[in-house]
């Protein structure tokens, strides 16, 4: 066991992928030599060699498309999307290509791609580095959507994803590389080392993608999270004073039905808080599940708490990102009903 | 105040619309035989005049003439006739299928059957090819069967592809041959990161991939070409030039200001123009840049000189315009008739074993079609079991996608 930050954990999952591997590349913008702009990268081109781990032209959609050619190949790339909010130009590739692959082939040739790309807000980015841009994979049929929210999990997610024979986003919530920020802004953030989940074994373990983690169970309101807003709900639970049961989901799709419902059927409310803007994203698939799914259980309404439909501004990050006094208002509500 | 015009705003147009004589005096064509042939590992940079020139073996007598020349034996020559006639006679009658509407589609690449089949003679079998949709000629000539690509068009019980995609999406991982993509140049870039996976694992095979002059246009192009010449990737890079793109001629993709084949130039690699209709200038082209590829010299833009004889596809009426004459104008001829009249004019050929291989060729797609239809069409018959709508989305099926594959009691 070694004491890692998420930073750390993911170039650990690297490092193991590419030592155990022949087939495992890691290629990006600046992530060679420099190892990236967020050090993920850090001293792995060095171990491994300059055609392990490199740097690519600034071009996103060439950068997922060659993948998915080593991936036809028999290869295992990971390349890095310096900022989720950069990830548009590869959409096309992402989209029609590596999610389709297999299937209009049917299973001939597939695409064992795993697509890392920081995302999220509370950086002061403005509104091109702070998107959260998960539901725009989540409806694709035929990509897995991974979030971390722990040193821990980040490291066996990331391994799973690598693993994983389909395309795989893995979004990292880069408000929580260094510490786990629980959306207080004005108080000095922990540093991971003395969180339980910087624990982090050395070799190589999975995570399977698809398995939430409850990570507080409670009796009175479910809440569901992934990302930062794990610790952002979990504040938000101390600050409401209720005994919320916080699932982070880990993945999105598959999505980990069994864990949700079972918590929603136990405590008969459910809050569910993302970042991301709140029309169609994916609280609303969450939504329509519990209530698909939970219906005769719910004893009040479902509530979501999300980013405004705006883009990310910069002045007003604060007034935008949905922090815990505003997940405390709605478990209130919904406690109260 | 400056003495200057107003401004004007200029959009292309071509030589010709519906109505006008079909003309293509803008194509300046030097003789067969005049463009020298370079070494494989010279320098880009000194050849960058036969990006505006157009390599040509066949000369107005069929003789094959000058560097290029690539030697075949007859016994070659007449297998790739005997392909470029078995694909076209397989393309008349899918697209007449099509019309009976027993599909949905078709698309026929008739007039440039040379443009991939000599491809298929240059490359090595497992040499891995990123096709278009025009490219069924590869495919033919690569021994995939006919009866299963015609399963394919008819998206029956048979079709590999369980139905799932328009018709001449074909897929052979055995045939190396790409799952076929309907969006454009997707692939030009894919072939780039293909070919770059063989040369980080120290393999010998190569990739090659086509799109139309039109999918220059597109963001992937120039992905493919950066990314080829950043990595010096092992990979043909091919634009078949067939001068339309639907109902749009070849100056709306930017080929009126320059070649195709010159994009290569500001990339850094070898931009080859060649007469797609010779056979033989397309085989010594594609011969010339697989061993620059194989001996790690990177990738080449080959720009195949042709033109589309029919119209982009089934649901295309190419009168309303171009001229309905205009590939008889063409300066180029037709592949078939000249690598014929060519191997007639080394006694190594007839017309009357031409119009029999023709008979042959009519024979084995009726039959081959016959087996086909017994199978299924898109109207009837055996068709893929709607089950299998739910399977192949991931390597092991969702929850979620199970349950609803139970709702729809499959």
């Amino acid at each position: 066991m070694a004491t890692m930050n998420m930073i750390q954990a993911l170039n650990s999952a690297l490092d193991v992928m590419l030592t155990r591997d022949a087939n495992v590349l890691v290629f990006g913008e600046d992530v060679g030599y420099f190892g990236g702009v967020f050090r993920v990268t850090e001293g792995l081109q060095k171990k491994h060699g300059l055609t392990r781990c490199f740097d690519t032209p600034i071009g996103e959609a060439g950068i997922v498309a060659v993948a998915i050619g080593m991936g036809a190949y028999g290869l295992r790339p990971v390349v890095e999307i310096q900022f989720a909010d950069y990830i548009y130009p590869a959409y096309d590739q992402i989209v029609s290509e590596a999610a389709r692959i297999r299937y209009r082939s049917a299973g001939e040739f597939y695409v064992p791609l795993t697509i890392r790309t920081p995302y999220g807000g509370g950086i002061f980015g403005g509104q091109t580095h702070s998107q959260s841009p998960e539901a725009l994979f989540t409806h694709v049929a035929g990509i897995k959507t991974v979030v971390p929210s722990s040193p821990y999990d980040a490291k066996g997610l990331l391994i799973s994803a690598i693993e994983d024979n389909d395309p795989v986003i893995f979004l990292e919530p880069k408000r929580i590389y260094n510490g786990p920020f629980n959306g207080r802004h004005d108080q000095p953030v922990i540093p991971w080392s003395k969180h339980p989940a910087s624990e982090v074994p050395e070799g190589h373990y999975k995570i399977p993608l698809g398995k939430a983690s409850v990570v507080r169970e409670g009796a009175q309101v479910t809440v569901l999270a992934y990302g930062t807003m794990v610790h952002v709900a979990l504040e938000g639970v101390a600050e409401a004073g209720v005994d919320g049961e916080v699932i982070d989901l880990r993945s999105l799709v598959p999505v980990d039905i069994d864990t949700i419902v079972a918590s929603v059927e136990k405590t008969g409310r459910c809050v569910i808080v993302h970042e991301a803007t709140r029309t169609s994203g994916y609280g609303a698939e969450l939504s329509a599940l519990v209530q698909e799914n939970c219906f005769f259980h719910l004893e009040a309404p479902i509530e979501r708490v999300a980013g405004w439909d705006t883009p990310y501004p910069h002045a007003h990050e604060w007034a935008y990102f949905p922090g815990p006094s505003r997940v405390a208002e709605a478990l209130r509500r919904t406690v109260e009903v | 105040m400056k003495n200057t015009p107003t401004l004007s705003l200029h959009i292309p147009e071509p030589e010709a619309r519906p109505g006008d004589e079909a003309s293509f005096d803008r194509s300046a064509l030097p003789p067969a035989g005049s463009v020298p042939r370079p070494p494989t590992d010279v320098c880009a940079t000194t050849i960058r005049d036969l990006s505006f020139s157009l390599i040509r073996v066949l000369d107005e007598d069929f003789k094959a003439v000058g560097p290029w020349n690539p030697r075949l034996s007859p016994d070659v020559m007449r297998s790739a006739l005997r392909y470029m006639m078995m694909t076209r006679a397989y393309d008349e009658r899918m697209y007449r299928a099509q019309r009976q509407g027993k599909t949905s589609f078709y698309m026929k690449s008739t007039g440039e059957e040379a443009t991939n089949i000599a491809y298929a003679f240059a490359l090595h079998r497992d040499d891995m090819c990123f096709p278009a949709y025009r490219q069924q000629g590869l495919l033919l000539a690569r021994g995939y069967p006919m009866l299963t690509m015609m399963n394919q068009v008819y998206s029956n019980a048979h079709d590999p592809g369980k139905g799932r995609n328009l018709p001449v999406m074909y897929s052979s991982r055995e045939h190396s041959f790409f799952t076929i993509s309907g969006n454009l140049g997707t692939q030009f870039p894919q072939a780039v990161g293909w070919a770059m996976a063989s040369a980080y694992k120290g393999d010998t095979r190569i990739a090659a991939s086509w799109i139309g002059e039109g999918t220059t246009a597109e963001g992937d192009f120039h992905q493919a070409m950066n990314f080829a010449a950043v990595y010096r990737a092992p990979v043909i890079l091919n634009v078949v030039n067939n001068q339309w793109a639907i109902s749009s001629f070849q100056g709306i993709a930017g080929g009126e200001a320059s070649t195709f084949a010159s994009r290569a130039i500001g990339y850094g690699f070898p931009g080859l123009r060649v007469d797609g209709n010779d056979f033989l200038a397309v085989y010594a082209v594609a011969e010339w840049a697989a061993e620059r590829a194989r001996n790690n010299h990177g990738p080449t833009l080959v720009e195949l000189y042709t033109y589309r004889g029919e119209g982009h596809s089934t649901s295309d009426d190419p009168s309303r315009y171009r001229p309905s004459d205009e590939w008889k104008a063409w300066p180029l001829g037709d592949p078939i008739e000249r690598l014929k009249r060519h191997l007639i004019g080394l006694d190594e050929w007839s017309d009357e074993k031409h119009a029999a291989l023709g008979q042959e060729m009519a024979d084995l797609v009726r039959d081959t079609q016959k087996e086909a239809e017994a199978v299924g069409t898109l109207q009837g018959g055996e068709q893929p079991s709607p089950g299998t709508m739910f399977e192949d989305v991931f390597e092991e099926t969702p929850w979620h996608i199970r349950r609803q594959r139970q709702q729809m009691g499959v």
